[in-house]
This record gives structure tokens, sequence and C-alpha cells, in this order.
């Protein structure tokens, strides 16, 4: 390093504004909380599925609710995907995998897709996929996530589009 | 020295005048070797002597005339069969005839324009000034006009940042101080980097060959920031290779630097912003300081002295002139003086007086003495005292 031709002067950090305490000790900005959870098992037989709570908590002001619960399925979390993939411009993360795999002989004893680790597993990756979209700036604003998050039920006939931040 | 056979009679040597004691560069070849090369600065005579040596000592050696061209040229790699020569000079050596015995001929290339200085380009470009073998500096004087880098930018509604470089232009050794301020994080940031950006811009129109080639990488922050933080920087650039700045040389081809900032969120998203800066290759001659200002300064500590009271010391002033001596601006007195309110209210960046007055003060020059206050010389506690005087 060439220090010894250069002051402490020339190197000196700029000047900058102080923090207010307000700033360094309020929650952060950022607050964006997801959880998938309690899964939960319908029905009887041929017509099970399961379904996971889905519940967000955030104090981003573009979502109009800061705390919401639903319950969503994985078909859901497909049509999601399928939405966000046409409208939005990101690059949208992969689901979890179909339980197609689960159909093969050797998996046979357990419960295939209503199996305890099976259903732990896709839950995780519904986690990670729901966090990933919803803090992409790109994706926050897209209305079908916002009523995927907040609304009690998928309408799929509702009208695409862009959610202006409130 | 180089050699060139002529057919089985005779080899030619071009010995450059003072090799011994000139400086040397070092230039990187087409295939990625480094080679050192006499260096030459514009406006140098080039000069030395050509031997010819017969091979067999009773042989003789007919020519049409023996001569020595100086010449400067461009090569682009897409372009290779054309060599564009930008300097070109000759000397006659000797006239047609015939040799009988070994001949040395002393050439000299008075005060040789050499505009553009020797470059390198990865891969792609090829030398410039390599036919004689010798490697030409550019050298510029520390630019007059250096305003500092000042921007906002961000991401509606998400990220909003301001970046601030001290400076737009450079030198090879300078430090880039700046800092990133925080005005809106409703991202999670995971760590925040910068990065210096070499382009190289071969051919122009659409047919333009860029090539990018990030020289460092300089991790800034680990965490996430909030509201209201400010992130300092300072990045030495004596710890990379570096060329200056070369804009459309020749019309053929020009070498750009860009500083990257770029953060990180927890999902591995990327975002930045690039920023031209521009480098230059600063003399190496002392200027002489300038001691005006430090003058009234001097004046200003001395009076103020007498009110005592605890002592930070002042701010130092930009320094612009990086080779003069630091001057210690406590020196005209005996205790260290009271921190002023911005007296050479320091634009931060802006060159001051140097140019018009080089006021030679003697006194002031031989003063160079450490800093007592700032020990560690990292500028924190400076910062620390500055703020508590209210200098924002």
């Amino acid at each position: 390093m060439s220090t010894s031709t250069q002051s402490a002067a020339s190197i000196q950090r700029l000047q900058h504004k102080r923090q207010t305490l307000d700033d360094a000790y309020s929650p952060p900005a950022n607050f964006l909380e997801i959880d998938v959870c309690n899964p939960e098992t319908h029905g009887v037989n041929k017509d099970r599925y399961t379904d996971y709570e889905v519940r967000m908590r955030t104090n981003l002001p573009v979502f109009r609710l800061k705390e919401s619960s639903v319950r969503r399925r994985y078909s859901e979390f497909e049509w999601l995907r399928g939405e966000l993939e046409r409208d939005s411009k990101i690059v949208v993360p992969k689901l979890p995998g179909k339980a197609l795999r689960l159909q093969l002989p050797f998996r046979g004893g357990g419960d295939g897709r209503f199996d305890d680790e099976f259903i732990e597993e896709r839950r995780r990756g519904l986690e990670d996929f729901i966090n990933k979209v919803t803090g992409h700036p790109l994706a926050q604003n897209e209305k079908c996530l916002h009523m995927f998050l907040q609304e009690q039920t998928v309408d799929r006939g509702y009208v695409p589009g862009k959610v202006r931040t409130t | 020295m180089s050699f060139f056979g002529f057919g089985p009679s005779a080899e030619i040597e071009i010995l450059l005048d003072g090799s011994d004691t000139r400086k040397a560069a070092e230039l990187k070849l087409e295939d990625g070797r480094k080679e050192r090369f006499p260096l030459y600065y514009d406006g140098e005579t080039v000069s030395g002597k050509v031997n010819v040596v017969l091979k067999k000592s009773n042989g003789k050696l007919e020519h049409q005339g023996i001569k020595i061209e100086f010449i400067g040229q461009i090569d682009l790699y897409f372009d290779r069969g054309n060599r564009h020569e930008f300097v070109s000079m000759v000397r006659e050596l000797a006239r047609p005839g015939i040799l009988t015995q070994n001949a040395s001929y002393n050439f000299e290339f008075v005060n040789v324009e050499k505009p553009y200085e020797s470059y390198t380009g990865s891969n792609r470009l090829s030398d410039l000034v390599k036919e004689q073998e010798i490697c030409v500096h550019t050298l510029a004087q520390y630019p007059d006009l250096n305003s500092s880098i000042k921007m906002e930018v961000g991401i509606e509604d998400c990220l909003h940042i301001e970046f601030e470089y001290n400076k737009s232009k450079y030198h090879l050794k300078d430090v880039i101080v700046g800092k990133i301020y925080f005005l809106l994080v409703r991202i999670k940031i995971k760590h925040m980097e910068i990065q210096v950006i070499k382009r190289e811009i071969a051919g122009s129109g659409p047919n333009a060959l860029n090539e990018n080639e990030t020289l460092a990488k300089f991790e800034i922050m680990d965490g996430a920031p909030v509201r209201g933080e400010s992130i300092p920087i300072r990045l030495f650039l004596s710890g990379y290779d570096l060329t200056p700045t070369m804009r459309d040389i020749n019309k053929k081809f020009s070498v750009k630097y860009y500083l990257n900032l770029v953060l990180v969120d927890e999902e591995e998203r990327r975002y930045f912003k690039q920023q031209e800066v521009t480098l230059f290759r600063k003399a190496d001659k002392k200027r002489r300081p300038i001691a005006s200002n430090m003058i009234e300064r001097g004046i200003f500590h001395h009076r103020t002295a007498q009110f005592g009271g605890p002592q930070p010391p002042p701010q130092q002033p930009q320094q612009q002139t990086v080779e003069s001596p630091e001057l210690e601006t406590g020196s005209t007195h005996v205790s260290p003086a009271m921190p002023s309110k911005p007296v050479a209210a320091a634009g931060q960046s802006e060159e001051p007086d140097d140019d018009e007055a080089e006021a030679d003060d003697d006194e002031e020059d031989e003063d160079e003495e450490p800093e007592a206050e700032d020990e560690d010389n990292d500028g924190d506690r400076q910062e620390d005292r500055d703020s508590k005087n209210g200098q924002l």
C-alpha cells in the first residue's frame, strides 16, 4: 500500500449523517415472515387432499394486511406459479416435486403422498418457494400473489394485474 | 536488444542508449506472458545504435540501403491483417552499397511524439508500440476539476441508496474514498461489495466488441442495514493491475473503468449500480505544496488556541498534491488547535488554489511530524470528534 505518499486526510472517511435513534432501533422496514405449516389431510380414501396453513407477518406497505392466515393446497401453489410466470418478469423458483415418484412399487407400505415424511418435505419446499417469491421486488405487487396470501379463497377468475402500494 | 536475422549473411542488432539505466515497465504479451521493456515518455528522444554483424568474417553483404523506423501501431484482434500506424519515423542509416565488415550506425529519434500509452488487451486487443520493444507511459497532471460522484439510486418502494465517491478521476495509485447511505431498505440485504471493472471496447459503432473484466472485488458490508446507516468505502487502487482510461485511441479502441456497487439479498438476488471513473497515470515529479491556506489556518488556530478546552485536532484539509509532505496544521503554535468550523471548508474534492499560487513557504515544507491526535491513523477518532463538534 502506498500510504506513505498519502496523507491521513486524503483517505479519511467522508462525513456522514448520524443515524437517528429512531431509525436505529425501530423494527426494520423489510420485515416479512411467511410460514407454511399445520398440514391437514381432509376427506377420505380416493378424495383425500392435504392443505397447509400459509401464515404471513409483515410491515411492507404493499400488503394490505400486516398479518394474515389462509389455507392452501399444492394445486393452488401451482396455479400461483403459473400466474407469476406469465405476468411477472421474474424467473419463478421451482415448487417441490409432484407425488409421481411415490406411485412406484417399492414405496408401497407408506401412505404415498399422505406420508408424513413426504408432507414435511413438501411443506418445506412450499415455504421456501413462497418466501422467495414474496420477497422479490418485481413479484411483490402482483395481484395473484396478494390474493393467494391474503384472501380466504383463490378466485381463478380474477383479473390479473398489479397492486399499488397503499 | 533485438536480433533480426538477415538470411545467412548478416545479423542486425539494435541497442537502445541507456538501456541499463532506463526504467523498464512490464507489458503483457499476446500469449499472456509478461515481459519488461524500456520505458519511454512522450517527447523523449529514442536513440541507440544499430550493429550489423557479418556472419562470415570475410563475407560481404550487398544491400539497397539500411534504415531504421520508429513505429507506433495498433493491432486489433479481430482486424488482424490491418495494423494501424499512428507514428512512423524513418532514419536512413546507409545508402545502398556493400558491407565488407561489421558496421555500426547510431540513430536518434529526437523528441518523439508518443501520443498513446502502451496497452495490451486481454486476448482480443494486441500491443501498442511493440515492434521497437519499448514501452510508453502517458502521464497526466492532476486534473483541475475533480468533482465527487454523488447519486441517489434505487428500486421504487424497495431500496433507495445514495452513493458517493470522493472523486471522478483517480490516479493509478490513488485511494477511492466513498460512502453508501441507506434511505429505504425494504429488502433483506445480506452483504454489499464493490468491484472494479475494466471494459475494453474495440472498434466502433454497431461492430464494437466489448469485453469486461472484473479486476477487484471487495466486500464493504456484511449484514442487513437499515435506514439512516452509512457504510464507508476505502479502496486502495495500488493493489491492482490498472492502466489509465483510454478514450477512442486513434478512433480504434477504448479502455474504461467502472466501479460496480453490488448489493446481495438473502435470496441471492443482486442489485447493482455501475459508475464510470476516469483513471490516469500521475507524473512522478514532486510538486511544491501550496501553503497559502495553510498559513491562514495556522494563524486562525493560533488565536483560538487561547480558549483551551479539549483538543480534538482540526479537520485536515483535503490533500490535493499527494506527493507533498503532510503539512501539520498545528505547526505554527505550541498546543493543538481547537477544531475549526471548516475554515478551508474543504469542498471535499475540489482542487483548491493549488494551481495558482505555488507559494514557497519553507517553514511549512519542513514540518513532517505525524499528526499527534490521530494515532492509529484510521480517521475514526477524527470522525467522532468532528461530529461532536457539529460538523456534519
